[in-house]
């Protein structure tokens, strides 16, 4: 079985995000870029399936601008068999991705798609569901457990009720939650490895999909501030804090 | 003029708060109807809590067995059905909304806009992205069927009308999936104060160290009749179940008090706590981040602080 992993380039998780003082954007220069976390662990779940023998191979796939061949690098060197590199000098909006994505199924055929179930820039958490729906294939978003089978696979969600097992048949589309796994860490010899491994570049507009995006973001501004409060200095001044704030 | 379709959460025959508050999002949609789809196996109970819903025009009733539990699946082929008489599609962004929208969306070809924080008129809004950091102001095509999940932190649940909205049985023809089967839910403790809707929320931090630990947590949140939650190393470190995560990628709350207890403040953590009415903060770094936001701090070691507050509160 092949698995095909989503694997989107964003602004690293620990670089404090700041909007352009005109409000036409977010700061990028100089920022650093990594994997979307919830793609290395994506990834990485995808790995370990292959390490079981249950996958044959694992393809990674990002849809980025032409610079971001060493972010599918890191994605191959990290252990993927070969990664697809959908070349849009544009960011795509969900339904977009999902309908690249679908392309690239209708020709590898895969067994498995695994994503985030979010990315940590846009927060929109939509592109599995709706690459399930536009494939009319099962989803399970969430995923802490992936258990798979020749048929089908048994998932555990993290949903605001507790946990969820579902059982979906194959192919499906799974996104993936932070306790999945713990991604590996790249090894400097994978790094020479992932050099030879396949590489595919695709340019999105030979792909004829519909691209259009029905929302327009207008401005981009920094959130409201909360303002510094004050500090107490034991219990009872805290306690006091809390009744004359009408809390207690 | 709007016709806005809001599809109800609920679970165990109790329709979720998310859904009125959605409804307040509606109502700042010029909308001109509110109707709300209640899928279920038995819906009375739940289409009767939504009839009485302020500024709801009608429920429909969708009965059918394969509507328990949820499943967004078999939900979505209904959900767009239904949609074809609707301007706007709304759901709450919660594990549930967030599941079945975006295959909403893409059946019906639509983009869709997650997490909604405030509606500037019917095809204009803001939301947030990176982690809170930046607020998009988006502008969506007049002419399309707009999608959308409302943001719980950012809307008052609608209040209760004197008397009830029409309730209507639907019946749909569509063919539903059988390639996903739902086998169970181990659902968290029930026992406590909802966290996404409770008042109080008392939350727990890696400084805990233990699951055991955790029960000065509870302690506390029980004097003062207040939800618990923890952060994401407290839920990674197993001390607290994962549906108690407080965060970007755990729930997003506002209670009108937050205290949060031996927790760094990581931006992902803020995140989930911004629209909170008052943030205490216990932590024995000073220099903590979660002191830049914290409306009240105390500085020093929470096994000694967080016992004697239990006890102040007598
Ligand atoms: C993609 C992504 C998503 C994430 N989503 C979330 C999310 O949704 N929610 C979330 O919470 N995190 C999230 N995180 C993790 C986040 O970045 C932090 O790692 C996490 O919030 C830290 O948890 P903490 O504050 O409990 O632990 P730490 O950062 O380790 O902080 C522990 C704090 O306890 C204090 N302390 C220690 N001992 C004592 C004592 N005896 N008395 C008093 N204080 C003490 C310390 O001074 C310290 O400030 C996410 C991270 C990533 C990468
Ligand atoms: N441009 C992209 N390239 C690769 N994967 C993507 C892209 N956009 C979205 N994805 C995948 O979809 C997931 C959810 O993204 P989103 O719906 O934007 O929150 C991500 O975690 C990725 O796995």
């Amino acid at each position: 079985m092949k698995i095909l992993v989503a694997y989107k380039r964003v602004i690293d998780y620990n670089v404090r995000v700041q909007v352009k003082p005109d409000g036409s954007g977010v700061m990028t220069e100089g920022v650093k870029l990594s994997a979307n976390p919830f793609d290395d662990i994506a990834l990485e779940e995808a790995l370990r399936l292959r390490e079981k023998g249950i996958a044959s191979e694992v393809i990674v796939v990002t849809i980025a601008p032409a610079d971001a061949q060493a972010h599918l690098r890191n994605g191959l060197a990290m252990g993927a068999n070969r990664a697809i590199h959908v070349v849009s000098e544009q960011a795509v909006a969900p339904l977009t991705a999902a309908r690249v994505l679908l392309k690239l199924i209708e020709t590898e055929q895969p067994g498995l798609v695994l994503l985030g179930k979010q990315a940590i820039d846009d927060d929109a958490s939509q592109t599995g569901p709706m690459l399930a729906a536009l494939w009319d294939r099962p989803q399970a978003t969430f995923a802490s457990k992936v258990e798979v089978s020749a048929s089908s696979a048994r998932v555990t969600r993290e949903i605001d009720a507790g946990l969820e097992i579902l059982e979906v048949d194959l192919p499906a589309v799974v996104t993936v939650d932070l306790r999945l796994n713990e991604p590996r860490f790249i090894k400097l010899p994978d790094i020479m490895k992932a050099k030879s491994k396949p590489m595919q570049t695709i340019a999105i507009d030979t792909l004829a999909i519909d691209a259009s995006n029905h929302h327009t973001t207008t401005r981009f501004a920094p959130p409201a501030q909360r303002q510094k409060g004050v500090l107490v200095k034991d219990v009872p001044e805290l306690v006091a804090a809390l009744k004359a704030r009408g809390l207690l | 003029m709007s016709k806005i379709l809001i599809i109800a959460e609920h679970r165990s025959g109790k329709l979720n708060s998310s859904t009125a508050k959605c409804v307040t999002a509606a109502r700042a949609m010029q909308a001109q109807a509110i109707d709300i789809a209640v899928f279920s196996s038995d819906p009375a109970a739940v289409a009767a809590q939504a009839a009485k819903l302020d500024g709801v025009s009608r429920v429909l009733s969708l009965d059918h067995p394969a509507n328990d539990p949820a499943l967004a699946a078999t939900l979505a082929p209904q959900v767009v059905a239904l949609a074809a008489g609707y301007t706007h599609v709304l759901a709450p962004s919660t594990t549930f909304g967030k599941d079945l929208l975006p295959r909403v969306a893409a059946l019906l070809g639509e983009s869709m806009a997650s997490d909604l924080m405030k509606v500037i008129d019917a095809y204009t809004f803001e939301r947030p992205i990176y982690a809170g950091n930046a607020i998009t102001t988006v502008q969506a095509a007049a002419d399309r069927k707009l999608i959308a999940s409302v943001r719980l932190a950012s809307f008052a649940a609608t209040g209760e009308q004197s008397g009830s909205a029409p309730i209507e049985a639907v019946k749909l023809d569509v063919p539903l999936p059988t390639h996903t089967r739902f086998i169970e839910l181990q659902a968290g403790a029930q026992d406590r104060p909802d966290l996404q809707s409770a008042a109080r929320v008392v939350s727990g931090g890696r400084a805990l160290g233990s699951a055991e630990a955790f029960s000065i947590i509870y302690a506390l949140a029980d004097k003062l009749g207040a939800a618990v939650g923890a952060s994401r190393a407290a839920v990674d470190a197993g001390y607290v179940a994962s549906d108690l995560q407080v965060g970007q990628t755990g729930k997003i709350i506002a209670p009108g008090l937050y205290i949060a207890i031996g927790i760094s403040g990581a931006i992902q953590h803020l995140t989930g706590i911004k629209d909170a009415g008052t943030i205490v903060a216990i932590n024995k770094d000073g220099e903590a981040p979660i002191f830049e936001v914290a409306d009240i701090g105390l500085v020093g070691d929470l096994f000694k602080l967080v016992p004697e507050l239990t006890a102040a509160l007598d």
